[in-house]
Formats: C-alpha cells, structure tokens, sequence
C-alpha cells in the first residue's frame, strides 16, 4: 500500500491539471488509515517516511514530510474530537466501518490541515496569502474528493 | 536526573515529533543548496528509474506530436545551413566570428510539473554523458532551464516555471536587457524586469537569451511580449512574455555545455577577488 500510494501520487496526480494550479494529494491516505491501535511514535515514523518518499520524487525536500508529520500527530486528537462514542470505535478507521458521515468530516480535517501547512511552506510566504489559500481550498476539495472515491472503489461489498 | 529521564520517557511522542519537524525543516531550508543534498532529489537512482520506465511507457502516446516538433526544427536548421553554405566565402577569416563554443548534449525529460510554484525537470542524462550543473537546458522552441544536480546517468534541473532562478533576457529590436522571472501563476506566460520607460516596446516583440551568463548562447528564444504597462511612480515597465516553449508538451531537450566556462569562470572569479582587495 504505502508504494503503492507513492507511485500513484507521483506518476499520476502530480501531473494532473486543473486550472494550472490544483494538485489533489491523496497519500496521506496511508496515515489516515493506519489502525488506531498503532502506538503514536510508529504512526510519527511512518508518515515522515511516507512525507519524504513523495518529496525524493517531487523535490521539495522536507516540505511534504513536515506537513504529514504534523497530521500524524494531531490524528489522535480529531478522531478523538469528532467521534462522540468512543466504545462504539472500530480499530480501523475507513468509511465502512466508522460511516459516511464520520469517515468524511476526520478526512476534510486532516486533508484541510495538511494542505494549508503544505502551499503555505512551499511559498513560504504570507504575500499572496488569498491566492495561495485559493490553492489550498481547491486543492483539498479534490483531495478530499479522490480519497473518498477511492474508498467507495476499493472498499465496496 | 530520573525525573528528566521520566520526563523524556511520558514525552516521547511529543519529542519524537518535534525532533522529525525540526529534520522536515532543515531539509527545507538546505535544499536550495544544492550540491549538499545531491541524493535526495529525483536525480536519484531509484526515483529517477521509476520515472524513466514509466515515461518509456507513456512518450508512445506523444510520438506524432514530438515527430512533428523535430520535422520543424529539422526543417529550420535546414534552411539555416543553406543560408550559411550560399553565405560568400571570400569575405575571408576576419569576418568569420569566433564567439564562445559550445556543444549540445541531445536529452529526454523523465519528469516535469507545471503546476507548483517552485518547478523541476528530470533528465535521462548524466555525469557519464558529460553533463555538469549549470548548464543550460534548451528545447527546439526555446529554452527551458538549467542543470542544478547530476547523478550517474541522470540529472535534476530548475524549469523556467521556477521562482528560484529566472535566465536574463533582451529584446531583440533593441538589445535592452533585464532578468526574466516566472510569475508564477500561468505556464505559458513570464515577467520581463528593470526595462526602463524610454525603451520603444510594442506587443509581439521578440525575447531572447542576453548571452550575459555562461549558461546560454546569445540569441536563443525565451518568447515574445504579450503586453506591457508603465505602473505610476515607477521606472521600469510591467512585461509580460508569452512564453515559446509549452512546457506541457516538452519531452526532447539538448543540454548546453559551454567549452570555455571553466576559463570565463576563472575570470570572473579573477575580477571579483581583484574588486574586493581594492
């Protein structure tokens, strides 16, 4: 799965275009998915693994591996704060088995999250503070979008 | 000493994430040296392999199109070489110039984006074909970049589309030149800089390469202008260039090795120590 991911963002979405500047970043799937019993400093380890394997290929060293590093840490954090009963939790945190509703706002979180901090320290700047959160927006629709669909695909019964 | 060690143990979690954020940032900030972080970009064996297979796959779906770039390039070196042979040739060797040389290493883009604000492009050569960083990156349509890292057999290069480095350019007419700088928005459009008012400028003016670096002969095209304004309280004016090269559709590039770079480096470097000993 996690070469899987890398090798679908980097061959695949990164060159997707759509307007000139919307990018979906769905690899962080793999951090969003990981089973809630995993103890916190593999989820930590895993994500900059995952956040420097996408850089390696897209040449932003660093960048993407911050932002998933930092999601990885807050996970714990949303998923506690949107779920209401916590007994009721599965361990595995996808749409079949914690429901729409759910499994959709824990990933607009996370993805909103992820790409603010993403766009923000690649142009590493608050000068075009509109322009970039435009980029951020669209981009995390169409994250959000292709992550949820491939649930749907991959998941169904 | 054991409430630290407890203390360390109860946080770990929250250590271990500011120790890899603390890592994630100084990759960031050192990156853009590039020499030091040579194996961490695409131009690394394993990234740039996956990259190469993978477009090996995907260029037979570009074939008819790059056949008909190379057809026109063909044909416009063509006429350009009969031009040249007709040219009289006893006008003797004074006139024939001798200007810097140069030589052309042929190329396949690998990788490319045009949708970042900081652009790269992926290269199936390397050291072992000769290439070194700094040298320019041309396309049949105009030019595209320059050389930054080199591995064994692939190198990783700064796209036009990148903020970080920008060619400097003149007009053609007129010979008035300024640093070309990618706005960073649009793919097919740049900003031409420090031209000052007096210049006479109408649109669909020619832009080319000022031959002021070692990186690019003089006389490549970087575009034309799309249109131009003269912002209040301002000297120079507002450029822009509708770009040459589409950097969608680019897949054969020649890299451009200056034979004499070593010695106008060696010159340059003179005049600068020479300027700070005064």
């Amino acid at each position: 799965m996690f070469i899987g991911l890398v090798l679908t963002q980097v061959l695949i979405l990164n060159h997707i275009q759509f307007s000139g500047f919307v990018n979906p970043y769905i690899y962080i799937l793999f951090v969003l998915l990981l089973p809630l019993s995993t103890p916190r400093y593999a989820v930590l380890i895993f994500a900059f693994l995952m956040g420097i394997s996408i850089d390696i290929f897209s040449n932003s060293l660093g960048i993407h591996s911050f932002a998933t590093v930092f999601i990885g840490y807050i996970r714990p954090l949303v998923i506690r704060v949107i779920s209401s009963r916590e007994e009721d939790m599965s361990d595995y945190p996808g749409l079949m088995q914690n429901g729409i509703v759910w499994f959709l706002s824990y990933v607009s979180i996370m993805v909103l999250v992820h790409h603010t901090i993403l766009f923000y320290l690649e142009v590493f700047t608050f000068a075009n503070f509109f322009s970039t959160l435009m980029r951020v927006f669209f981009s995390s629709v169409f994250s959000i979008f292709a992550i949820v669909l491939s649930q749907l695909i991959v998941f169904r019964d | 000493m054991r409430g630290l060690l407890r203390y360390l143990i109860n946080n770990h979690v929250f250590l271990l994430f500011l120790f890899l954020e603390v890592v994630s940032l100084i990759f960031v900030f050192n990156f853009n040296k590039y020499q030091s972080v040579q194996y961490l970009n695409s131009s690394n064996r394993v990234a740039a392999s996956v990259y190469n297979y993978f477009d090996s796959v995907v260029k037979y779906f570009e074939l008819a199109k790059d056949n008909e770039i190379l057809a026109k390039e063909n044909a416009r070196l063509k006429s350009q070489h009969s031009f040249l042979q007709n040219r009289p040739d006893s006008l003797g060797p004074e006139f024939v110039q001798h200007d810097t040389n140069y030589r052309y290493i042929p190329a396949r883009i690998i990788n490319n984006s045009v949708n970042k604000t900081l652009n790269y492009i992926t290269l199936n050569k390397g050291s072992s074909d000769g290439v070194k960083p700094d040298m320019g990156i041309v396309s049949p349509t105009g030019i595209v970049g320059v050389v930054i890292s080199v591995s064994e057999s692939y190198s990783l290069g700064f796209s036009l589309l990148n903020s970080r480095w920008g060619p400097s350019g003149k007009l053609k007419k007129s010979g008035f030149f300024g640093p070309v700088e990618w706005s960073g928005a649009d793919y097919r459009e740049a900003n031409l800089m420090e031209i000052p008012f007096h210049v006479h400028l109408a649109v669909g003016d020619t832009i080319v390469t000022s031959g002021h670096s070692s990186v690019f002969p003089e006389g490549l095209m970087i575009g034309t202008v799309k249109e131009f304004s003269q912002p209040e309280g301002e000297s120079f004016y507002k450029i822009k260039i509708q770009l040459s090269t589409d950097f969608r559709s680019i897949h054969f590039v020649d890299i451009i090795d200056n034979l004499d770079r070593e010695e106008l480096q060696k010159l340059e470097s003179l005049i600068e120590n020479g300027a700070t000993n005064n």
